[in-house]
């Protein structure tokens, strides 16, 4: 009776995934059906509720009779595909991609998968030298050029923390250029476009027009970018002053689930609680009404059941 | 779409730009508003709206931004996104008139460096050069930049000149953008001065064509310095609109067959038979369908499709007509880079006239078939010329490739079917309209059939683009150019352009055919055939080449993005003998990245971006790196 | 509609309809996530309509804006509807079918032209002809609405007119097709299903006529409820004017701001008897209480459930322990009853609930167990093995005369301007609505900071406050035939001349609510908050050259 229109039984699709056959509903991606054949597959621009932009490339797989390694997050499985995913190549491009990635950014606060990762492919993030700041600051940089090429390390992101509201902190250091906050705050979700990707190459960062303060900028302060950020670079205001205090202490954490006090959408929330205290709101990612998404009252709108003073 | 723009007006000088691309502003009502998918839809004009802030004012400020903004519906970060990615765009205040000086392998060879450090020491360090570069908003305490500026620039597609430059003046009539050619110090110094930029000398392009009697087997070229660009009328007296004609009676299958009797494939560098790419579009049954002509001719050292556009534009118009009847599309796009303005400036006059005379319309010389063509401008971007990238530079993107499948023959421009060649592929398929497929067939090898252009550079005698059938060799498209510059020794050949390789004189002999330069390890690439003999300095080259690809990376995705950077610190590395660790470990970690970036990278540019390295370490070109470990 | 007071369609409908109606409504920023799932429609091709007085964010997103005079909702509906049957368009099959009342609810709108409904709502003609075409004309529709529909004097009628579009076009009861009333606060649709409205039992039981379902009460509580609906809010304010409502117990509610004619409703609430006033914090109405009783949070700080604009039931838990010595509500409430001589036990909001699904049918499959493990049930929700309900109605659809059951009827409403009319004296038109960061009030929001926030103002088009010559964020006087109040003027170009907006969410700065009127509606007890006549005075001087402001008709 409550029906909303039957989709068609989706056909299966069969390929092999390290020799072992996988069927898998028709539209499937390679890492859906890495998944489903129990292959633990890296990703980092990767997540459910976004398009996959597969720009991060860590999930890159081999298919048989393809030129280079595809990526696994974006590719749909075609009928009889050979995926192998343990391969040297594979593996190489892995490793150089997590070494790359920590020659120039800073991962302390990145899930802990990514230092399982690390170590399964045996990346050396120092393999490139030690991280050196731009010469230049990099919200400056013009496209099609750079300064001088730096002989003692590696060229990384380093950048100062960008701290210009009250709600939340952008620490671009840790930026891996995922694309997830820019999508987020695009047309995967908010529709907003506070933030876009600007410059190009190297120099390619998240950036407001003309890196105006995010109070100046179309910025709604829904925070879903937040949410969807793989490595800290985007972080409550509160989360990111107890980090620094060295008070932030996820294991004592509890989260509980609850609905938003404000309109009548019905929004999950997350609540993380630390001493009796919220420090943190999420959405759900699988809950169909938000899919992980919140507005600036959900996200931040929690002081008025604490005692402690507002943030500020 | 609910935009949040700044609140400071733009000049009337901005509005004025803006508003003679886009139209006067609809008037405000306070009644009723439409926006939703229409305004949308406007995005594509974002480019030409970039462009002409940027040619009328000499930069994109955020007030001229956002008045963009406001009239096609687009959120400012975007617009910034896009404005920022492009070299030719400024998103800070920059001199009225900025000089690009090329600097890229060719001039290299023709003393760029020298040029540039010239400039350096008499005017000052290029504007990206010193530090913070001109990009960003206006400090406080508002820099007032000089009146010229000039800056370092890749490769303007001049390189039989010996010495390019191209000429960037904010005007309010009356061209922004001017090619100079050759561009000695002089007439640097000159335009810097205020100057107003010489013409292009009428250089020897094609020195086949320049020969009398023409050479019968020029195909390609037949037209080049022989009609009046201008003048359909004399096009036409040329041989001109006959293949249209003819593509006509045989209709979209009939030229289908033609194409695939010709085995006629791709002349970009991945050699895709041209049938089957038009056929996968014709066929397609989701509406509308588009093509598209790849005019962003980017490759280092390669300049064959200028020559074409500069010489004989309707040429490209008659083509990309014929593969809208054939792929069954009524409009099409091409895409011309940013640094050929006088090619641009033919190509729109071809439209003109050719819109005026019923050429393009809906009725193409009275039958059925309709057809109509846009001129779009790149905006200083190599990796534009990756097809998908050019959608999204065309749609008012950034110009980001994306992975492939789909293919554009199922989702390409605006997610239409499209098909997409560039200026040689469509030259070569008059010619097989022309002589007929099995003609066109007979001509070059089994594998290979028709003529090539290629464009012979650097250390040769007469540089220029030359036609041969497939199966000339190296030695005799190089003798074919005079041979190398007076006295000196062949040392190498880069073929195929920044993305292709190094070989050596003793593959002189190698015929220049898909199938002969695979065996010979290289690639043919886009055609380029660039000569170093042994006074040029092969590490510099290496490294220029390698720079080239991170300043061209769009950066997307971590392989290219950063890998192109770790590649350049390690050849830096390796210049200034101060290896990390030992050499063998460069070595080691150069092969990595090589690796990496050739499988995993999204598009050909990061996937090509190590080739040419790794075939100078292969040959021993870089004498550092050839220490092995003690 | 058509009995059960909730939306018939679900969120995700917006997702895959053809065309959405966003009626009175600035779901971009009071209702954001809901507007989310609109934009995913609008992506993938839906067109979005909005019909608003201001071209707000929403309606900056639209195929097309209305911006019709403020409360003239009726006239642009029945000259939609008259354009919809005289151009061929109306669902005769629906409306034959599982309809009654057609016939009259045709002659009733045949009055309303284009042309006469273009003078009503100041929109031109061709734009209504536009939107009841895309309206009619879409295979799924939505049509939805907040308190731009209801905060008028004639509420019941503005919903009843959008009812009828929706019989008209057989937009309702199928997947993608249906009317979306939009709440305000997370749990009005729960108060509502509860019971908490004057004439309905839990689960819209009719208290007057469901004999079944006052003994179902009587069962369990060990007494009947008497078969008379008892008064809403501003049924009890007039009977507290009238000296008849002596004493009042508030729970969670802050009339002494909240209500239209603030002066008025204070008045009311001093002069009672006995004031309780049970909330989270010392409200201004808590103020005025004789006794007040500190409750923990509804929110982090007690279980619980409540119901969305979709009708689905989820669960709220606890995740603070409350502050000092405030108490759980139930845990009040029952404490109060023993003191009062009746032991209600101590009962866990588990079992509040299930005491609820034994007394509401349609609630009954909603066990707790249920609502974690699925997210939220949509009510009806008559079973332990029912999934919920997507959309309501479904049943005018079937084949069956049977299933189909009672018609639904048209029901011919007439347009009435608001009723604070504009004239010389007060010539501009002043309505209210929330902004993205702030809600209702501000006793929630106030407590974090938000940089969008700009505290209240007055918003005048640009236009206007050049013809009064008030510079952007100068602070004027505010006149309405109620009250005055002096604010900063905000200029901004979503308004037109002669319209001006103002929030609820600064009270103790701006008592916006000194200015509006309490002419409510009869059936629905909301006030006509969104239309008040105004008039703008400038605080100093008139510079030289412009016009005394305010004193010129508009």
């Amino acid at each position: 009776m409550t029906a909303r229109p039957l989709p068609i039984p989706p056909r299966l699709v069969t390929c092999s995934v390290d020799g072992a056959p996988v069927a898998v509903p028709q539209g499937s991606t390679l890492l859906d059906a890495c998944r489903q054949a129990g292959i633990d597959t890296p990703t980092l621009c990767y997540l459910e509720t976004l398009a996959p932009v597969n720009a991060c490339r860590v999930c890159v797989v081999e298919v048989e009779g393809s030129r280079t390694l595809v990526p696994a997050c974006s590719r749909p499985v075609e009928p009889g595909m050979a995926v192998r995913t343990d391969t040297e190549r594979v593996r190489l491009s892995r490793r150089l991609v997590l070494e790359l990635l920590a020659s120039s950014v800073t991962l302390d606060r990145a899930a802990p998968e990514l230092r399982r990762w690390i170590e399964r492919y045996g990346a050396d993030p120092g393999r490139f030298g030690p991280p050196l700041p731009p010469t230049h600051p990099r919200d400056a940089a013009a496209p099609g050029h750079h300064g001088a090429v730096l002989v003692d390390g590696a060229e990384a992101c380093h950048q100062p923390v960008k701290d210009d509201n009250p709600n939340y902190v952008r620490d671009y250091a840790r930026c891996i250029l995922c694309y997830k906050c820019v999508e987020a705050c695009g047309t995967e979700a908010q529709n907003t476009f506070a933030i876009a990707v600007a410059g190009r190459g190297f120099a390619a960062r998240i950036s407001t027009e003309y890196d105006v303060p995010l109070p100046d900028s179309a910025c709604v302060y829904c925070g879903n970018c937040i949410e969807v950020c793989p490595t800290g670079a985007l972080a409550f205001r509160g989360e990111h002053r107890m980090r620094g205090e060295g008070t932030w202490a996820e294991e004592r954490q509890v989260v509980t689930t609850t609905i938003c006090p404000y309109c009548g959408v019905g929004c999950n929330l997350e609540l993380h609680v630390q001493d009796n205290a919220v420090v943190r709101v999420t959405s759900p990612l699988g809950h169909e009404v938000t899919r992980g998404n919140l507005c600036v009252k959900g996200r931040f709108g929690f002081q008025f059941v604490q005692n402690r003073p507002g943030e500020g | 779409m609910d935009l949040r723009l700044t609140s400071t007006p733009a000049t009337a000088a901005e509005r004025a730009a803006v508003d003679g691309l886009l139209g006067p502003p609809p008037l405000a009502d306070g009644r009723v508003a439409s926006g939703g998918h229409r305004a949308r839809a406007r995005r594509q004009q974002l480019l030409p709206a970039l462009q002409a802030l940027q040619d009328r004012v000499g930069w994109v400020s955020p007030a001229g931004l956002a008045y963009v903004c406001e009239r096609l519906t687009v959120p400012p970060a975007e617009a910034y996104g896009v404005a920022s990615f492009y070299a030719l765009l400024a998103t800070g205040p920059r001199p009225a008139t900025v000089v690009h000086v090329c600097d890229d392998i060719v001039c290299r060879v023709g003393g760029a460096g020298a040029r540039c450090e010239a400039l350096r020491t008499r005017v000052g360090p290029g504007l990206d050069e010193a530090a913070p570069a001109g990009n960003g908003p206006p400090a406080d305490g508002a820099r007032v930049p000089a009146a010229a500026g000039w800056v370092p620039s890749p490769c303007l597609g001049r390189c039989e000149q010996g010495s390019a430059a191209l000429v960037q003046r904010a005007t309010a009539d009356g061209p922004a953008l001017r090619s100079l050619g050759p561009a000695p110090l002089e007439a640097v110094l000159h335009v810097l001065a205020g100057g107003e930029p010489l013409a292009p000398a009428p250089a020897m392009s094609a020195p086949q064509a320049a020969r009398s009697p023409r050479d019968p087997g020029l195909r390609l070229l037949r037209r080049v310095g022989l009609v009046d660009p201008a003048s359909l009328d004399d096009y036409r007296a040329h041989g001109g609109l006959e293949p249209l004609r003819r593509a006509i009676a045989l209709g979209p299958r009939g030229v289908l067959r033609e194409l695939e009797a010709s085995r006629l494939v791709g002349r970009g560098g991945a050699a895709f038979p041209t049938a089957a790419k038009w056929r996968a579009v014709a066929e397609n049954p989701v509406q509308p369908h588009l093509v598209v002509g790849n005019a962003d001719e980017s490759e280092p050292g390669t300049f064959k499709d200028r020559v074409l556009l500069e010489a004989d534009p309707f040429a490209v118009v008659e083509a990309l007509t014929v593969m809208g009847v054939v792929c069954g599309a009524r409009q099409g796009y091409c895409y011309i880079r940013g640094e050929y303005p006088e090619a641009e400036a033919r190509l729109r006059h071809a439209v003109t006239v050719a819109r005026q005379r019923g050429l393009l319309g809906p009725s193409l010389l009275g039958s059925a078939y309709a057809f109509d063509l846009e001129v779009r401008r790149g905006a200083g971007a190599y990796i534009a010329g990756e097809e998908t990238a050019l959608f999204r530079s065309i749609e008012g993107g950034r110009a980001e490739p994306r992975n492939k499948p789909p293919f554009p023959s199922d989702a390409g421009l605006f997610g239409h079917p499209t098909a997409v060649n560039n200026i040689e592929t469509l030259l070569c398929v008059l010619e097989v309209l022309r002589i007929g497929g099995p003609a066109f067939a007979a001509i070059g090898t089994g594998e290979s059939t028709g003529t090539r252009l290629f464009c012979v550079s650097g250390a040769v005698e007469r540089p220029g683009v030359f036609e041969f059938a497939f199966g000339v060799t190296l030695g005799q498209v190089l003798a074919a150019a005079g041979g190398i510059r007076s006295g000196r020794r062949l040392r190498a050949v880069l073929l195929g352009g920044a993305a292709g390789s190094f070989v050596g004189p003793e593959a002189l002999h190698v015929e220049l055919t898909f199938e002969g330069v695979r065996t010979a390890g290289a690639t043919l690439g886009s055609g380029v055939v660039l000569a170093l003999d042994d006074t040029v300095d092969a590490v510099d080259c290496v490294r220029r080449i390698a720079r080239f690809f991170r300043d061209e990376s769009c950066g997307q995705c971590v392989p290219c993005r950063v890998g192109t950077v770790r590649q350049e610190e390690a050849l830096a590395r390796l210049a200034a003998a101060r290896p990390l660790g030992s050499t063998a470990a460069e070595l080691d970690r150069l092969r990595d990245l090589a690796e990496s970036m050739r499988d995993a990278s999204i598009c050909g540019l990061g996937q090509t971006a190590a080739v040419a390295v790794q075939s100078a370490l292969r040959m021993g070109l870089l004498p550092a790196a050839s220490e092995r470990p003690r | 509609m058509f009995g059960a007071g909730g939306g018939t369609s679900s969120y995700e409908e917006a997702e895959a309809c053809d065309c959405v109606i966003l009626w009175g409504s600035n779901a971009r920023e009071t209702h954001p996530i809901f507007f989310h799932h609109v934009l995913r429609g609008v992506r993938r091709g839906a067109r979005l309509y909005v019909v608003d007085p201001r071209r707000t964010a929403s309606a900056q997103w639209a195929d097309l804006w209305l911006g019709i005079e403020v409360g003239s909702d009726i006239a642009l509906a029945n000259a939609m509807a008259r354009e919809i049957i005289r151009a061929g368009l109306a669902n005769h099959a629906f409306i034959a079918r599982a309809t009654s009342g057609f016939d009259a609810y045709a002659a009733a709108v045949e009055p309303y032209t284009l042309a006469r409904a273009a003078g009503d709502t100041g929109v031109p003609a061709e734009a209504i002809r536009e939107l009841a075409h895309a309206y009619a004309r879409a295979d799924r529709a939505q049509l939805c609405w907040t308190l731009g529909i209801t905060e008028h004097h004639n509420a019941t009628d503005n919903v009843l007119a959008l009812i009828n579009l929706a019989l008209l076009t057989g937009h309702v009861g199928r997947y993608g097709s249906g009317l979306c009333p939009l709440r305000g606060q997370n749990n009005v649709q729960g108060g509502g299903d509860m019971g908490a409205i004057p004439n309905k039992l839990p689960g819209f039981q009719d208290v007057e006529t469901d004999a079944l379902a006052r003994a179902r009460c009587a069962e369990l509580w060990g007494v009947e409820p008497p078969p008379t609906r008892g008064w809403h809010l501003s049924e009890m304010l007039e009977a507290m004017d009238r000296g008849e409502l002596t004493c009042a117990y508030v729970i969670g509610e802050n009339p002494a701001q909240s209500e239209a004619d603030q002066g008025h409703a204070i008045a009311c609430l001093a002069g009672l008897d006995h004031l309780v006033v049970q909330d989270i914090f010392l409200t201004r109405t808590a103020e005025l209480a004789h006794v007040v009783l500190p409750a923990s949070a509804s929110w982090a700080e007690s279980e619980g459930t409540v119901t969305s604009s979709e009708r689905r039931v989820q669960r709220v838990r606890r995740a603070l322990d409350p502050p000092g010595s405030a108490r759980d509500d139930i845990e009040i409430l029952c404490e109060l009853a023993r003191r009062l001589g009746c032991d209600l036990g101590d009962p866990r909001p588990e079992a509040v609930w299930d005491e609820l699904r034994r007394l509401s049918p349609m609630h009954r499959g909603m066990s707790y167990q249920r609502l974690d493990q699925l997210g939220g049930l949509r009510w009806p929700c008559p079973d332990d093995a029912h999934p919920g309900t997507m959309f309501l109605h479904e049943r005018l659809w079937a084949d069956d005369p049977a299933e189909r059951g009672a018609a639904a009827p048209f029901t011919p409403v007439d347009f009435e301007p608001p009723v604070d009319v504009c004239t010389a004296e007060f010539p501009i038109r002043l309505t209210t609505g929330r902004r993205l960061d702030s809600f209702n009030t501000g006793v929630q929001t106030g407590g974090y900071t938000s940089p969008l926030r700009r505290g209240e103002s007055l918003d005048l088009a640009p236009e206007e406050c050049a013809r009064l010559g008030i510079r952007d964020g100068e602070r004027v006087r505010v006149v309405s035939r109620r009250g005055v109040l002096e604010v900063p003027v905000r200029a901004d170009p979503i308004l037109r001349p002669g319209l001006a907006f103002m929030t609820l969410h600064f009270p103790d700065e701006v008592a916006t609510n000194q200015l509006t009127i309490d002419a409510t509606d009869p059936k629905s007890g909301t006030a006509e908050f969104k239309a008040t006549a105004i008039r703008v005075e400038r605080l100093g001087p008139a510079p030289q050259g412009a016009p005394a402001a305010g004193g010129e008709a508009g």
